[in-house]
């Protein structure tokens, strides 16, 4: 559990004190959400936070709409003011239920104490089942005091939630024909396969019709990227192949992933000659920004295994795997390599010296999608990044929980000096509870995602996009932990093992190409196959 | 085109918000919302009539709507067989010359059933300057009975909002 005290959950940190339950103490609330949501995505499990009222809970938004967006587990407890003063603009009070209503899954207000063992049993319940997300209890400091009697209730039944996760057998068999049939297949597959666990099942249906795997951001570490059936993510910053295969395939097989604009690109150009057969455990990410054509509610894992039971016969797809072949020997993923301290290579250099087996978080912009594109993600719940809310200041806080949540693995967190900047006073967290997180710096001295549209559609016009920065290697010192500078090429991999050597928390300051771009680019709005750059 | 919806709900707070808040997010507005206990004291029904723009969008907040966790079932009556009616009164400023007139009006409102039966409408109030009428029925008819009153001082109209139910 991770969070930060206050006035009105006093009775809460009390209890605290001498209880066995492990409390970590950020130095902002927006760490404890987000060090929550961290170490979901890495356990699987709930991650749970816990702030005052007030500024308390708000601070917790961001992160609560971040796992919202992401579909992590997450409950999330806000003290509240005495019940009867609710409405009263009461010091330090908030509508939280009412703030947090549309980014949660479900939210509960507690005015009974007698309904709190039954709200939290419900709360994790929720949080962990079906298309997961967070759930808010807002517990008022009076409940909090209040005494009953504690009987734990041993089963949840919520009448008006039952989660389909059985796919419908008749649309399964229509996918399996399909599947069998087709000439040009693509398994597009996202979040949901992680979230499901059914990286083994998409494996062997991919060897088994020997169709290629493109993945989503969050769908990163489902399928291995040294694999030759794999494309990599597709999208806007996508490689050129998995897009050109979106483009020209005559069936595309999407599981746990929702078509968002920054993968379909322009919508009415999106694979123009594919059939689409959708498997999602949440009926409306189905059919809400493509046209479907056989959809599948159901759980990934379920989903995959009947599928892979109903296809009787593989299809000949070794023409489409040639030419594959040939878009990844033409276009491949390309950064100059030269003398100069590029930031790709500097990701490369992590994938090297940790064998592929690190726990990657990332900040957003730049740092976030080279870290996409240049780390060969291969394992399942080792990729921690903020997706669909683009949270910069998430990764660091978010690498604490990851790291709280797996003690034995090597946390990155690969950040640029804009985000990291938005949480980096839980330095002090990381030092202070010995979670030897290492921070990557890809400083660029600019906001460079902004900076890179600036360039290329804003005329060069860098408007609020430098940034000075402080000296981030006194800065790890004065917070007690190992920072370094590397302004050099050849000083990266000796670097990156020393920061893995060291049993603390590192910050590697990397100087690198102020203007790199990501490429290639997809231009928002544009079609697939419309990409800028990037070319060998 | 207007849809009626009808949603079966748990009979707590914040539900009401929440089903608001699907439409309000997108900057629909609600035509008109009923919410009352039903046979069950656990299960409030919530009967929504809203103006779709776009029938994509429709569907995606029902959609939306079954996810919400306090929400038991959605269906949308437009496409089905079902009976609904409103209530409305309307107070009337009259006097002498139009109070025997608008008394006709009512008593071949009353007289005349519906498609799906005998409508309401009776005089429930009487003052020296005023009357007010009390209106059951259907949409089309209410809409007529309104406009039947254009040449007369409408003071104020309360609707209750449909209700529905399928046959």
């Amino acid at each position: 559990m991770f969070g930060y005290p206050g006035g009105v959950v006093l009775p809460i940190f009390d209890v605290l004190y001498d209880s066995k339950l492990k409390f970590i103490l950020t130095r902002h609330e927006q760490g404890a959400a987000h060090a929550a949501d961290g170490y979901a995505r890495v356990t699987g499990k709930v991650g749970v936070c816990l702030s005052t009222s007030g500024p308390g809970a708000t601070n917790l938004v961001t992160g609560i709409a971040n796992a919202y967006m992401d579909s992590i587990p997450m409950v999330a407890i806000t003290g509240q003011v005495k019940t009867f003063l609710i409405g009263n603009d009461a010091f330090q009070e908030s509508d939280v239920t009412g703030i947090t209503r549309s980014i949660t899954k479900h939210n509960y207000l507690v005015k009974d104490v007698t309904e709190l063992a039954r709200t939290i049993r419900e709360a994790f319940y929720i949080a962990s089942t079906g298309r997961p997300g967070p759930v808010v209890i807002d517990l008022p400091v009076d409940v909090q005091q209040a005494k009953t009697e504690f009987i734990w209730p041993e089963k949840v039944e919520i009448r008006s939630y039952q989660p389909t996760v059985e796919g419908h057998t008749g649309q399964i068999k229509k996918a399996a024909k399909l599947l069998e049939r087709s000439s040009r297949p693509v398994i597009y597959v996202g979040g949901g396969i992680i979230t499901s666990d059914a990286s083994p099942e998409l494996m062997t249906l991919a060897k088994k019709i020997q169709a290629p795997v493109t993945m989503t951001f969050m769908g990163l570490g489902s399928f291995p990227m040294t694999d030759p059936l794999c494309l990599g993510m597709l999208g806007m910053h996508g490689t050129a192949y998995a897009n050109h295969a979106i483009m020209e395939s005559d069936l595309i097989l999407a599981v746990g992933a929702r078509f968002d604009d920054r993968v379909t690109g322009r919508i009415d150009a999106f694979a123009p000659h594919a059939k689409i057969v959708h498997v999602d455990i949440d009926p409306t990410s189905i059919s809400k920004n493509i046209r479907v054509d056989v959809p599948i509610v159901g759980d990934a894992k379920k989903v995959l295994s009947e599928l892979l039971r109903l296809i009787k016969k593989s299809p000949d797809t070794s023409k489409w795997l040639h030419t594959i072949e040939k878009w990844k020997e033409d276009h491949p993923l390309f950064y100059k390599k030269d003398d100069l301290l590029r930031p790709q290579y500097v990701i490369e250099q992590i994938y090297e010296a940790t064998k592929g087996e690190a726990v990657i978080a990332t900040e957003v912009g730049q740092n976030q999608m080279w870290a996409c594109q240049w780390y060969k993600h291969g394992i399942p719940r080792h990729w921690i990044s903020s997706g669909g809310l683009g949270t910069m200041g998430f990764g660091f806080p978010a690498a604490i929980g990851a790291q709280v949540g797996a003690p034995g693995k090597i946390v990155f967190d690969i950040a640029g000096d804009g985000s990291i900047q938005m949480n980096i006073q839980e330095l002090a967290t990381a030092v202070n509870n010995k979670l030897p997180v290492k921070i990557a710096i890809l400083n660029n001295g600019y906001l460079g995602m902004v900076r890179q549209w600036q360039e290329l559609f804003y005329k060069k016009r860098y408007s609020s996009t430098p940034l000075k920065n402080p000296d981030f290697v006194k800065l790890a010192e004065a917070y007690g932990a190992k920072g370094m500078r590397i302004t050099k090429k050849e000083d990266v991999a000796a670097a990156i093992k020393e920061a893995i050597a060291t049993p603390n928390v590192v910050v590697m300051d990397f100087v690198v190409e102020p203007e790199e771009n990501v490429y290639p680019m997809v231009p928002a709005g544009e079609a697939l196959n419309r990409m800028l750059g990037g070319m060998a | 085109m207007k849809h009626t919806i009808s949603i079966l709900v748990e009979n707590r707070f914040g539900v009401l918000a929440r089903v608001a808040g699907l439409f309000s997010a997108r900057g629909y507005n609600i035509d008109s919302l009923t919410v009352s206990e039903t046979q069950d004291k656990t299960i409030s029904r919530m009967t929504v009539v809203v103006n779709a723009e776009d029938e994509k969008i429709l569907e995606q907040i029902k959609k939306q709507l079954n996810k919400l966790i306090d929400i038991i079932t959605v269906v949308d009556y437009t496409k089905k067989e079902y009976i609904e009616r409103e209530l409305v009164f309307i107070k009337i400023a009259v006097d002498k010359k139009s109070l025997p007139v608008i008394k006709k009006m009512v008593d071949k409102a009353g007289k005349i059933g519906s498609a799906s039966g005998l409508a309401v409408a009776r005089i429930l109030d009487k003052k020296n300057d005023s009357i007010i009428v009390e209106l059951v029925d259907d949409q089309e008819r209410i809409k007529n009975f309104l406009a039947g009153l254009k040449d007369f001082k409408v003071v104020e109209v309360v609707r209750s909002g449909r209700i529905a139910i399928a046959k």
